[in-house]
């Protein structure tokens, strides 16, 4: 948690289609908690579900997926297989006792700035209403 | 691991710095293991500040360096290059955003910005740790193009490649150039036809020894990868011997004339959207170019008897299949039109009611009279936004083109012909720019604009023998309205190419609306995520003329430019297999879309081999091996992991 209290939440963007999104969002001065943090990748069906497991282990409340959707510029099976590396990890955090719900993910195209913001509020709402309880 | 690290957090002005306080910034990760230096600085681009940072790099001796200023998609070659001046490998750089996605984004939390400024600074300097000194790759490059497509765009796109010392091969499905142009007459804002303006593109392309057209032909298949590609066309025949050129000869244009007379076959003509028929012996107008007629062998029965009159006519021809070596390509494959809905507003199932492109097509095909099924035309009515802005349906985007052009149809039919009326029943006007121009003529011509909403839609009925198109005009605060007309216009959209092999050869990605995809609308607009293919015209998203003709030129310099010095630099961003770990389950080789990944022999075990000048880097193998035998060059589970670790402190 951050001195406002706020769930840190780890995203992971893509580099050509949601990261120009959330930069966006702070073009367009849309705020949402500065505990959120991004790593950019050239695709959201490259996160590998150990990176995601690291996160929580290294204390984020969630991680966020911003995935391609059907805009990825590399395949147009990209939801699918981002899909797939959500059900493959919270399987995993299942094993490990881990909450799924701290893991989502959405498809955030290259100029959805207000969604990705929406998404980033709620998130983070739910996450620290958990945290409290 | 890098060692000498130098940090320059960028105040952006006071973009940055209004928000967060970069000064602490510094201070905290100055004492990181590894960093040797950490500046603040006004403008990081500057020349002033690019110069310090060449000078820190050879003074300091500095092995990597970290700028945290605004996103990568504005600076990233920029500081690259800054890392080269200085005599750095350019890998061992990162650029940090603390720009949109810290100081703007929480301005509202200046406390909480710098804190994530430090986070985010921490992270990239994990990151430009572990990085590696990486080479682009060099691989020799071809300086010739592949146009697909000779309509406006590919027209335009060729000439200008050949301007700039590029060979160009311009490929065209049809028998003839000029695509939708040429299907159109009057053209906005210049008053030229579509065939003027095509005669002009294709007369450049004609004389051009840099340029080779073929047309009635199709690509089949292609392999290699950008700067080297082997494209496979095929070339239908014309079925018509060379020396036929039509245009010369009014002797001979009358034999024409007599051998398409005596054709047997009449099919529904494509080119007059289907409410004309036109022979298997054809030529879409009088001097269409090439000029020099076609037979579409799909319908001809061999019967012989074009001829008896045209000694031209050679029914042996033969499909060739030819390979053309090529550096890029460009796809100007075009649109189709909206096809609606039978019974939709009456469409097919009332006589009197066509799509846009009809009612072009029969501007053109009726001199002093406008008829249509032997009717005289003068009371018309326009629906917009069919196929277009759909709620419910596949086409929810504007096709942009439509209000302008069914306007512009309007108002030609208006001059051309005595006592046309025309009622436009629209969702609001979107002629935008100096398309504004055209509706205000309209409205000065007295021609009558009824706005309806997309949950009351208007109504068009049959009573006693008239037409009667009725309304809840939004404009005139719901009244109902019934213009009773002759003619119902539905003003349909540019809709993807329906059958567009194009896409499944080139694997060119598909947006929502299926039109070709872009890497990005303003910062990559001609690029495809595929190396060396781009794309211009309507095949990407509903273009006029204009916009057409401008992305061509901007495609044509993009492949002159990557191709003109015959040599190309690739990102080494790419997928590298752990010999030792990989099994060979086949998961990386089946999920690659590119298909980059094949089985090689390694110390007697079958491992993963990524073929480097295949793969695009998009990392989609990493996940799915159970081995974690693979890793992205530039996102290692090193970086990655190290970041994870600075951020969530």
């Amino acid at each position: 948690m951050t001195v406002d209290n706020h769930a840190n939440i780890l995203v992971f963007s893509t580099e050509k289609i949601s990261d120009p999104a959330i930069d966006l969002a702070g073009l367009l001065k849309k705020h949402y908690p500065a505990s959120v943090v991004t790593i950019s990748l050239p695709c959201s069906s490259a996160v590998k579900p150990r990176w995601i497991l690291r996160a929580f282990d290294k204390g984020f409340n969630g991680v966020f997926i911003a995935a391609d959707g059907t805009d990825c510029p590399y395949s147009n099976e990209c939801s699918e297989n981002t899909s797939a590396i959500v059900n493959k990890a919270q399987e995993m955090m299942k094993d490990k006792g881990l909450d799924p719900a701290r893991l989502k993910m959405a498809a955030i195209c290259s100029v959805c700035a207000e969604a990705f913001v929406k998404h980033m509020l709620a998130f983070v709402k739910s996450l620290s209403e958990e945290q409290e309880n | 691991m890098k060692n000498k690290i130098g940090i320059y957090i960028c105040q952006c002005g006071s973009n940055i710095s209004d928000y967060v306080d970069v000064e602490k910034v510094r201070d905290e990760v100055a004492t990181m293991d590894g960093v040797a230096l950490a500046r603040t600085t006004m403008f990081a681009c500057s020349d002033s500040a690019q110069n310090e940072i060449i000078e820190d790099i050879r003074n300091e001796h500095l092995d990597a360096i970290v700028v945290a200023s605004c996103s990568p998609k504005l600076h990233l070659f920029t500081f690259r290059n800054v890392a080269i001046r200085g005599g750095l490998n350019p890998y061992n750089y990162v650029q940090v955003n603390i720009r949109e996605q810290d100081s703007w984004a929480h301005s509202d939390n200046p406390a909480e910005a710098t804190i994530k400024a430090v986070k985010l600074v921490k992270a990239g300097i994990e990151r430009v740790k572990y990085s590696k000194a990486l080479v682009p790759i060099d691989i020799p490059a071809t300086n010739r193009v592949l146009v697909i497509g000779a309509g406006v765009a590919g027209m335009r796109a060729a000439i200008d490649l050949s301007s700039m010392g590029t060979k160009v091969y311009l490929i065209e499905r049809e028998h003839f150039v000029g695509g939708r142009t040429s299907q159109w007459s009057r053209l906005f804002t210049s008053n030229e036809t579509g065939e003027e303006v095509v005669y002009r593109l294709y007369n450049q392309v004609e004389k051009d020894p840099n340029i080779t057209l073929y047309t009635g032909t199709e690509l089949v298949s292609m392999k290699g990868t950008v700067g080297n590609f082997v494209a496979t066309i095929t070339i239908t025949p014309r079925y018509i011997s060379p020396g036929c050129n039509i245009d010369e000869d009014a002797e001979l244009e009358k034999r024409l004339q007599k051998a398409i007379d005596a054709c047997p076959v009449e099919i529904p003509d494509p080119f007059n959207f289907n409410i004309a028929t036109q022979k298997a012996l054809y030529r879409n107008f009088h001097s269409e170019f090439p000029v020099c007629p076609a037979i579409d062998m799909k319908s001809c029965t061999r019967c012989g008897e074009c001829k008896k009159y045209l000694e031209y006519v050679d029914l042996d021809q033969q499909e060739e299949t030819l390979d053309l070596h090529i550096g890029a390509i460009i796809t100007a494959t075009g649109f189709d039109t909206y096809e609606p809905e039978p019974s939709l507003y009456g469409y097919q199932t009332l006589d009197n009611v066509i799509t846009l492109p009809q009612f072009k097509r029969l501007i053109e095909l009726n001199e002093e009279k406008l008829t249509f099924h032997n009717r005289h035309i003068r009371n018309i009515a326009y629906i917009y936004c069919v196929g277009s802005r759909q709620t419910e349906g596949e086409n929810k985007y504007c096709s942009r083109y439509c209000c302008t052009s069914a306007i512009h149809a309007a108002i030609h039919a208006k001059s051309k012909y005595e006592g046309i009326n025309n009622y436009h029943f629209n969702r609001g006007i979107r002629t935008y720019g100096k398309q504004e121009t055209l509706y205000s003529e309209a409205l000065e011509n007295g021609d009558v604009f009824l706005q309806f909403d997309e949950d009351h839609p208007p109504t068009v009925d049959l009573k006693s023998g008239k037409t009667s198109v009725t309304v809840r005009d939004i404009l005139t605060s719901d009244h109902e309205i019934t213009a009773l007309v002759d003619l119902v216009v539905l003003v349909t959209a540019m809709v993807p190419r329906a059958h567009n092999q194009v896409a499944g050869i080139l694997k060119i990605p598909v947006g929502r609306d299926h039109f070709f995809n872009e890497i990005h609308p303003k910062l990559k607009p001609v690029e495809t995520v595929i190396d060396g293919i781009f794309i211009c015209g309507a095949c990407q998203a509903p273009h006029n003329i204009t916009e057409s003709t401008k992305s061509a030129l901007s495609a044509a310099s993009k492949a002159n430019a990557m191709l003109r010095e015959e040599k190309i630099k690739l990102e080494p961003t790419i997928a590298k297999i752990s010999a030792e770990l990989c099994t060979w389950c086949n998961a990386c080789s089946e999920i690659c879309p590119f298909d980059a990944i094949t089985k090689k022999q390694f110390n007697g075990k079958d491992i993963a081999r990524v073929d480097e000048s295949i793969c695009k880097g998009c990392g989609m193998c990493l996940p799915v091996c159970d081995q974690n035998a693979i890793e992205l060059i530039g996102y290692t589970d090193t970086e990655i992991e190290s970041m994870i670790d600075q951020l969530a402190v």
